[in-house]
C-alpha cells in the first residue's frame, strides 16, 4: 500500500512537484499520467527512495521512506525511467548480480530466474552481452530485473515507451497478468499505452493532481454529456428543435442541411439514454434515419484539456 | 556484506568483461618491467629498489584510469538511481567498488613478482623481508591513491573530469615530500607527514610501523568517507 501526504520535490528552486497527496491499496494497477516535466518521474524517484522529499510524506506499506529506506526497497521493484542497464554484462550475470543483493541463493535463485526468463521472454538473449541487446529485449531486462524477487509493489517509468506496437501489446498483457496480485504503478505520457492496462488514472500536471479516477469516472466528470450525430432525410430544421418540447434532456448542438440529407448533432446526459425516444419521435415526424452514432468523448480529449488548460491558467 | 561481495563481483566482472583490465594489466607490467631491468642490472645490488621507485610513479597515471569510471560511470548511464532503489547502503557500495579496484592493483602488483624471482635467481645475500615490506607498501600506496581515485570519481559524472581531478590529487600527495625544501621548518614535520612517500619509505626499508599503518588507514578512510557523503548529498539536491 502506498500513501502519499503533501508531498513536495524541488530542485533548487524549481518545484517539481507541489503538495500532492493519493493513495493506492494492494492489487490496484494505476497510471500515472501526464505531460513530460510533469513531474511523474519526480514522485516515483521519491516513492523508491532515489530522492529524498522536500516535505511532505510517503508511507509505503506503513513504513516512513525515510526511517526505514531499506525495508521498503525490498519489498518494491522499480524500472526507471529510460531504463538504464550495465551494457558491458551480460544478461544472466546482470540478473545474478540483481538476485544476490535481493538476498536469493541457490535453489530461490533459479527458480526466480526461471520465471522471469519466461514471463519476460529471456531465453534467447541469456548469455548476450546486454549492449548488443535490442530496445525491446533491454526493456524486458530491465522489467525482469525490477521483478526478480517478486516484489508486492511494482513501479514501472514510463515501459513501454520507445517499443513496437507488438511489443507494447506483450508487455500490457504481462502488467495485467501481474496486476491481479501486486500493486502496479506505471508512468507515461502517452494515453493510449496505460489506458488498456490500469484500472484508475492519476493525472497529474506541473506537479499538481489534476485528475484521479478510473477512465469511466474521468470521462463522465469531466463531460457528463454523450453526443449523439445522426444523418437523417426528410428532416426539416423545425421538426428537430421541437423535439426538445417531447424529450426535455436532449440538446440540439447542431442542424446542418446537405442536400439530400442532413446532419444533427445532439447532447444528452450520460445517466439517461433518450436514443428510444428520439427514434419514436422520429418516426412520428416521417424521418429517414440513415444514421445514428453516439460518439464518447475519449480520454485523450480529457487528458488534453486538463493539462492543456492548466497551463493556461499559469 | 552480502552486498558488498555484490558490487564487488559485479565490478570485477565488468572490469574484466571489458578491454579494461587487460590493458591496465599488460602495460602496468611493461612499463614497470621496463623501468625496472632497465637499472637493475646496473645498479647491481640485491634487491627490489629499482621497482619499488618507480611503480609509485607509474601508480600517479594508472590509478585514477583505473577508479575514475568507478562512481561517474554508473551516474553517467544511469544505473546510479538502479543502485540507490536496491536495498543497498551507500557505504557497502562504496567499499565494494573500492575493492574491486584495490584487487586489480594488486593483480597488477603480483605481476611484477616475476622481477622478484630474477632477483631470487641472480641475486646474492636477498633482505626478503625488506622485499615483503615494500610490496605490501606498494600495495597500501595503491589503496591509498584508488580512494582518492574513487572521491574523484564521486565529484562528477564525466570521467575525463574525475581522472583529472585524481590525477592531480595523487601528485600532491607524491609530491608533498619532494616539496620539503619550500616550506618554513615548523610545517616541514607536518607536511612529511602527510606525504605517501614518506610512509611508503619507511615499510620498503623493512619496518612496518603503525605509524604508517594507522596513515594509509586514515587517509583511505578519510576519502571514502567524502565519496559516502558525495553520493548521499545528491539524493537530497
Amino acid at each position: 500500500m502506498i500513501n502519499v501526504e503533501n508531498l513536495s520535490k524541488n530542485y533548487g528552486h524549481i518545484k517539481a512537484v507541489k503538495s500532492i497527496s493519493f493513495e493506492i491499496g494492494d492489487g490496484e494497477i494505476v497510471g500515472f499520467l501526464g505531460p513530460n516535466g510533469a513531474g511523474k518521474s519526480t514522485t516515483l524517484k521519491v516513492l523508491t527512495g532515489f530522492l529524498a522529499p522536500t516535505a511532505g510524506s510517503v508511507f509505503i506499506n506503513g513504513m516512513n521512506i525515510i526511517e526505514e529506506e531499506q525495508e521498503i526497497q525490498k519489498s518494491i521493484g522499480y524500472l526507471p525511467e529510460l531504463n538504464p542497464l550495465y551494457t558491458e554484462m551480460i544478461v544472466y550475470d546482470y540478473l545474478q548480480f540483481i538476485a544476490s543483493v535481493r538476498n536469493l541463493k541457490g535453489k530461490q535463485f533459479s527458480q526466480s530466474l526461471g520465471r522471469v526468463i519466461e514471463q519476460c521472454g529471456l531465453k534467447g538473449v541469456l548469455h548476450r552481452h546486454i549492449g548488443n541487446c535490442s530496445k525491446g529485449y533491454k526493456q524486458r531486462i530491465g522489467l525482469a530485473a525490477s521483478m526478480i524477487h517478486d516484489p508486492k509493489i511494482l513501479i514501472l517509468d514510463e515501459p513501454v515507451s520507445g517499443l513496437d506496437p507488438n511489443q507494447i501489446v506483450e508487455i500490457r498483457e504481462l502488467i495485467k497478468g501481474l496486476g491481479k496480485e501486486k500493486l502496479v504503478l506505471i508512468s507515461s505520457h502517452i494515453l493510449q499505452e496505460i489506458q488498456a492496462t490500469v484500472d484508475r488514472i492519476i493525472i497529474i500536471n506541473k506537479g499538481k493532481i489534476v485528475a484521479d479516477g478510473t477512465s469511466e469516472n474521468l470521462i463522465s466528470n469531466a463531460q457528463g454529456k454523450t453526443t449523439l450525430s445522426m444523418e437523417i432525410a426528410n428532416a426539416t430544421k423545425e421538426s428537430v428543435e421541437e423535439m426538445k418540447a417531447v424529450i426535455p434532456s436532449v440538446n440540439l448542438v447542431s442542424f446542418s442541411d446537405a442536400g439530400d440529407s442532413s446532419k444533427v448533432h445532439l447532447e444528452y446526459p450520460l445517466e439517461n439514454d433518450p436514443r428510444k425516444d428520439i427514434f419514436t419521435y422520429g418516426v412520428e415526424k416521417g424521418w429517414v434515419i440513415l444514421e445514428m452514432a453516439t460518439t464518447k468523448s475519449n480520454l485523450e480529449d480529457i487528458f488534453r484539456n486538463l493539462t492543456v488548460t492548466e497551463v493556461a491558467d499559469a | 556484506m552480502h552486498n558488498v561481495r555484490a558490487i564487488y563481483l559485479k565490478e570485477l566482472r565488468s572490469y574484466f568483461n571489458s578491454p579494461m583490465a587487460y590493458i591496465f594489466l599488460v602495460v602496468f607490467a611493461v612499463v614497470n618491467g621496463y623501468f625496472f631491468t632497465n637499472t637493475f642490472f646496473l645498479i647491481n645490488q640485491s634487491n627490489m629498489r629499482a621497482l619499488f621507485n618507480i611503480t609509485p610513479l607509474v601508480y600517479l597515471f594508472f590509478i585514477p584510469a583505473i577508479s575514475m569510471s568507478l562512481v561517474a560511470r554508473e551516474r553517467n548511464l544511469g544505473t546510479i538511481e538502479l543502485i540507490n532503489t536496491l536495498p543497498i547502503k551507500i557505504h557497502e557500495f562504496v567499499i565494494g567498488k573500492y575493492l574491486a579496484s584495490v584487487t586489480l592493483i594488486v593483480a597488477g602488483l603480483a605481476i611484477t613478482l616475476v622481477h622478484f624471482f630474477t632477483l631470487m635467481k641472480v641475486g646474492t645475500n636477498i633482505d626478503y623481508g625488506a622485499a615483503i615490506c615494500g610490496y605490501f607498501g606498494l600495495a597500501l600506496v595503491g589503496a591509498v591513491y584508488a580512494s582518492a581515485g574513487t572521491f574523484a570519481s564521486s565529484v562528477t559524472d564525466n570521467q575525463v573530469v574525475s581522472f583529472i581531478i585524481a590525477v592531480f590529487i595523487v601528485i600532491v600527495f607524491w609530491l608533498l615530500d619532494k616539496m620539503l625544501i619550500f616550506v618554513p621548518s615548523g610545517l616541514a614535520g607536518l607536511i612529511q607527514f602527510m606525504s605517501v612517500d614518506y610512509h611508503f619509505t619507511n615499510l620498503s626499508r623493512g619496518v612496518i610501523d603503525t605509524r604508517n599503518l594507522i596513515y594509509f588507514g586514515s587517509v583511505i578512510g578519510f576519502f571514502l568517507f567524502l565519496t559516502h557523503r558525495l553520493i548521499e548529498i545528491r539524493k537530497w539536491k
